[in-house]
């Protein structure tokens, strides 16, 4: 074993078994072996596996990230982007001009509202099938767990086309059906021909069952399998107990697969938060302002005429700030269960 | 079993009968709502237009016609038929997928199998990078990409797609890395097999089904992927993607919902396909994948 220590290469693995030793294959140039030993002496083989990875997410991910947040800083526009002007630094103005902004403000209420509604209602819809099917008869949970595979492999824009045609004020089964309801039940407007997009509130409403419906699969299946690991000797011992459901799960289930919850949680407030796709269609692709989320923001400002990429690259990074603190909770919370190892 | 409290009056099997029974009308109420998006819009698909703009939807269509999927497979509303976008989809996400597999399943051994300085900064960077918004990168690599000539290009796209489903291929992968046992690549080292052949006829092989489980979430995300396309494939029509295709279709063609969901039909029928073949195997790659993660 050499001396150095920055890589301490397993001894038995994989790559480092034959980067190191064994090259006794005849016909193998000198160069190669030259390399080979090389590589082995310095101990260079993980780095050399991680370099296209690193290469494709340093230029692609992580450079356009350092870039948003020069070009926040500076006016970066159409003169800027064609190389006609050079861009000036310009201190802090375009966050101030965001926060003078009620629009901004606009946006980033309807993104706290939306992930405060959203989030609660997909864990809990997708705990409830997890729970479900957990306690389902296997012909059963196959039925349950394949209409929600179907949910989840809709693509998005597949999905967000369907629900507007389900809401659609002509030919909607959804304003159809309303209309048919009794009023005690659905309230008294006037359900047929209603237009679920020309206003905040019911915009919202109709992305809010999208998104729920979209989003449950993947919390019922994470919470399935988190459920298949407790001992059913507990739930037996609950049950001879008389415990009520609700009582098993706040006092078992809960407990048990809170680490599954917490990832769940900070997931889908990543997801939902700034969400762009569905709502940029939903709100009629940028027709209207008090429908825009943070992440339509940011969008819009970028990218309409006359495009400011430096007031977009402020709120995107503003978007990615907020995002980035969830993440810090995400990370801590994956660390803790280990997932370093 | 006869700890169960029961009501007076209800013996013990009765009660488990009834509770099974509501179970079960649970699970058909759920599994139908479920169901019921992506059921309105195949039968949509299939409706004449008469029966769509009808007064009283009917769930399924009383004159079926492939009117629809003729419309959207002989182009009249775009200029060129579904094919054409099909093939560009299946491009960049067969491309981005074997890609991002490939850098993936090296940076996994690496990941898995050394033990080297910076290892726990790559992971907790890789972890951190998946939570970083497209919709803000976008203004970035707009800039970048229109820098460098990629824009309206498929190749930018798949470029795009290849790294953004890294970090998530990687992460789970190192699992399915991690659980191949080191004495099988040992014993090959000491015939003298040298890395690649360790590589491919060792480890490949048993890697395979976490590769399957990883292409999966690599497929879903370029086949999904819509604020990329939407904002680097401006205006050559002829390279736009499936999913820009449909909101095209479905912003022009306005009240043709027939052609939309005909179009959206097609789009959808193959990660559908994908997904049920390969339930079972999706199903082991998230317990390993994402709740681990």
């Amino acid at each position: 074993m050499g001396t150095r220590t920055n890589a301490r290469a397993d001894p038995a693995g994989a790559v480092t078994a034959g980067l190191g030793r064994s090259r006794r294959s005849a016909g193998r140039l000198p160069a190669q072996a030259a390399i080979g030993a090389f590589v082995r002496r310095h101990r260079l083989a993980p780095y050399l596996l991680l370099v296209p990875s690193l290469a494709a997410v340093g230029l692609l991910i992580l450079w356009p990230t350092i870039q948003i947040a020069v070009f926040s800083l500076q006016n970066y526009e159409l003169p800027q982007v064609s190389g006609a002007q050079p861009a000036q630094w310009t201190g802090l103005s375009n966050f101030t001009a965001i926060l003078k902004d009620p629009e901004f403000w606009v946006s980033l209420r309807n993104s706290c509202l939306f992930a405060a509604v959203v989030v609660p209602l997909t864990l809990i819809a997708g705990t409830g099938v997890g729970l479900l099917l957990n306690r389902l008869r296997r012909a059963m949970a196959a039925l349950v767990s394949t209409t929600a595979l179907l949910a989840w492999a809709t693509p998005t824009i597949s999905a967000t086309v369907i629900f507007f045609w389900l809401f659609s004020p002509d030919g909607g089964v959804v304003d159809w059906t309303l209309a048919r309801l009794p009023h005690w039940l659905v309230g008294s407007t006037d359900w047929a021909g209603f237009n679920w997009t020309n206003a905040p509130l019911p915009v919202y409403t109709m992305l809010t069952l999208l998104l729920v419906w979209q989003g449950f699969p993947f919390v019922a299946v994470s919470v399935l399998a988190g459920l298949k690991t407790v001992p059913t000797e507990l739930y037996e011992a609950a049950r001879v107990d008389g415990a009520t459901p609700w009582r098993v799960f706040r006092r078992i289930t809960y407990p048990l697969l809170k680490p599954i919850f917490l990832v769940l949680l900070l997931l889908s407030i990543i997801w939902d938060f700034g969400v762009f796709p569905q709502a940029y269609l939903l709100t009629g692709e940028l027709a209207n302002r008090d429908e825009y989320n943070l992440g339509i923001y940011a969008y819009q400002k970028a990218f309409t005429m006359p495009p400011s990429y430096s007031l977009g690259a402020a709120l995107a990074l503003i978007l990615t700030a907020i995002l980035l603190l969830v993440t810090v909770g995400y990370v801590r919370a994956s660390v803790r269960q280990g997932a370093l190892q | 079993m006869t700890a169960i409290p029961r009501r007076p009056g209800v013996s013990p099997r009765t009660s488990r009968t009834l509770r099974r029974a509501g179970i079960n009308t649970l699970a058909v109420v759920i599994a139908l709502l479920t169901l019921f998006p992506i059921l309105w819009m195949i039968s949509t698909a299939f409706k004449p237009a008469t029966e769509i703009f009808s007064l009283t939807p009917h769930p399924l269509p009383a004159h079926p016609t492939m009117t629809n999927f003729h419309q959207v497979l002989n182009g009249s509303v775009i200029g060129y038929s579904f094919w054409r976008f099909f093939a560009n989809s299946l491009f960049v996400t067969l491309t981005a997928v074997v890609a991002s597999s490939l850098l993936a399943l090296l940076a996994a051994v690496a990941v898995a199998r050394f033990r080297f300085r910076f290892r726990t900064s790559y992971l907790i960077m890789l972890l951190a990078v998946q939570m970083l918004p497209q919709q803000a990168l976008v203004i970035a690599l707009f800039i970048d990409f229109r820098a460098v000539n990629l824009l309206d290009s498929l190749t930018g796209l798949m470029l795009a797609y290849t790294a953004f489903a890294l970090p998530i291929s990687i992460w789970m992968l190192r699992n399915f890395v991690a659980t191949v046992p080191k004495e099988l690549e040992e014993a090959a080292a000491i015939d003298g097999a040298g890395p690649a052949r360790i590589f491919w006829r060792i480890l490949f092989p048993l890697v395979a089904p976490g590769l399957v489980a990883t292409s999966v979430f690599s497929f879903i995300f370029a086949w999904n992927e819509f604020t990329f396309a939407l904002t680097f494939l401006g205006t050559d029509q002829v390279k736009y993607t499936l999913p820009i295709y449909v909101t095209y279709f479905f912003n022009r063609g306005g009240a043709d919902w027939g052609a939309v969901m005909a179009a959206s039909t097609m789009y959808t029928i193959p990660p559908i396909v994908f997904f049920l073949l390969i339930q079972r195997r999706m199903a082991k790659g998230l317990v390993a994948g994402a709740v681990k993660g």
